[in-house]
């Protein structure tokens, strides 16, 4: 049995809040750049080139990259052969929340209760997804996701007459009502499968890739090549103003599912896409 | 859209706001008025009870942001717009009483296009998510109402060059439709197209 104190985890975590919201990743960064060099509307490539600039701000002089820092969102795969010390894992996770947001002067956006609706004051509590793994080692990947593209993402229960064809409208059709609330250009993660809950789930999961980084299954990774194509020809394009890349990539992950259902749930990801990993 | 900015001061009076055509690109001096969701439930609460504003609406533009703390030795953190479709609901109201410019991202309803029209407002829009690079252009905060609402407070802000596009004018203009309409391509495959 390894041990791992409660508190290595805080500080870790705590990092990882400020880490993501102060440095845009390096594959968003050259996504972003792709994008400036194949944008042809003239407004589209001054957006572009503002969020570049934007991201080399935010590092040069430690300012969040976009004011919306996030709910904490964490997938946390814990080694069954770990043993946590000095406290329990999901408080552990909070506390680094509570002292990553309050050190890294980052916004405080979560409210305890969806209708009184009264601030928590440290955005706590984080969102935690664990999974029990074997091994000795605790692997934690933090995204902090805002609330505008997150409110354009959606569900749906379609049939499984309605097949690829359907999945596929589906994710064009939200990444159009999406426009320019979701601060386009956009990552579209799309789960497939699993039920209700597993389809939300697998949508996030697949924002966690690398940007652009396809599918390791070829028949999906075309799947995902001919979205992203379909959605580029909307014509949104940056913040909507008009143009040729409305979404920088489309991620898709899937899973086995009930011989009645084809649940699809689609997770829009505006252009601050942050996620950072850490192994303990 | 235009490519030269134009500059524009805040307050705006009447003519300038009728003037500004969608897709025109502005930098703002002079002050603007950070408020979003709940800030926007309590000014409008406030007016209905008979109530007045927290600042002085006449020509006064409000900036749906919500800041990150301010870093030491500056005014204000990361402060790019949020959506403003959920302030739809509390904007003509607030047009109503002399507000004449809304700064955000993302569509607006039917009804506050109506009321740009009947009040001879207007709707920027932001960069969303350049909170870094938008902060830059605010030269002064100071929270001037509801400091309960932590993050939602309402500020106001002096800004300096603070760049925006026109999306929606006085006029019916509408900046995110025509964009659309521009660069949009025929969805090959004969599923849905933009919708």
């Amino acid at each position: 049995m390894r041990e791992i104190q409660a508190q290595e985890v805080s500080r870790t975590v705590a990092d990882m809040c400020q880490q993501a919201n102060y440095h845009l990743g390096r594959d968003m960064r050259e996504a972003l750049a792709r994008a400036r060099d194949r944008e042809e509307s003239p407004v589209g490539r001054d957006i572009l080139d503002q969020l570049l600039q934007n991201a080399s701000i935010a590092e040069a002089e430690h300012i969040p990259l976009c004011q919306d820092t996030g709910v904490a969102v964490f997938f946390v795969d814990l080694g069954q052969d770990v043993h946590i010390s000095g406290g329990g894992l999901e408080e552990a996770i909070n506390e680094g929340v509570r002292q990553g947001y309050s050190q890294g002067l980052l916004r405080k956006s979560m409210v305890a209760h969806p209708w009184r609706r009264k601030n928590t004051g440290d955005n706590t509590p984080a969102i935690i997804h664990l999974r029990l793994v074997p091994g000795d080692r605790l692997r934690l990947t933090f995204t902090a996701k805002g609330g505008g593209s997150e409110n354009m993402s959606a569900l749906r229960m379609l049939k499984p007459a309605d097949g690829l064809e359907g999945v596929k409208n589906f994710v064009v059709e939200t990444v159009a009502k999406a426009g320019p609330n979701a601060c386009p250009p956009m990552v579209v993660g799309v789960g497939v499968g699993g039920n209700f809950e597993t389809c939300a789930l697998l949508a996030k999961k697949a924002l966690l890739r690398p940007v652009g980084q396809p599918n390791a299954d070829p028949e999906l990774a075309q799947v995902e090549e001919e979205l992203l194509q379909r959605a580029n020809r909307l014509g949104v394009g940056p913040q909507g103003l008009g143009g040729r890349i409305t979404v920088l990539a489309v991620q898709m992950e899937v899973y086995p599912c009930h011989i009645a259902s084809l649940p699809v749930a689609v997770n829009i990801q505006c252009h601050a896409n942050r996620h950072v990993v850490a192994e303990l | 859209m235009s490519g030269e900015s134009l500059v524009v001061h805040t307050p705006l009076d009447p003519e300038t706001a009728r003037r500004l055509r969608a897709g025109q690109r502005v930098l703002l001096r002079g002050v603007v008025y950070a408020a979003r969701d709940a800030a926007h439930k309590r000014m409008v609460e406030a007016l209905e009870q008979g109530g007045s504003l927290p600042f002085p609406p006449e020509g006064a533009v409000i900036y749906y942001v919500g800041p990150t703390p301010a870093p030491p030795g500056r005014p204000i953190g990361a402060a790019g717009p949020t959506t403003s479709g959920r302030m739809d609901g509390y904007a003509p109201a607030l047009l109503a009483q002399g507000v004449r410019g809304m700064i955000g991202k993302g569509y607006r309803s039917p009804a506050v296009k109506e009321a740009l029209r009947q009040y001879g407002a207007v709707y920027l829009a932001a960069t969303g998510g350049a909170g870094a690079l938008l902060s830059r252009c605010i030269v002064q905060s100071e929270v001037i109402a509801y400091p309960d609402l932590g993050p939602e407070a309402v500020l106001r802000l002096e800004v300096l060059d603070f760049p925006a596009v026109v999306v929606n004018d006085a006029q019916g203009g509408d900046l995110y439709e025509a964009g659309k309409k521009q660069y949009a391509l025929p969805d090959e495959t004969g599923g849905h197209a933009a919708g």
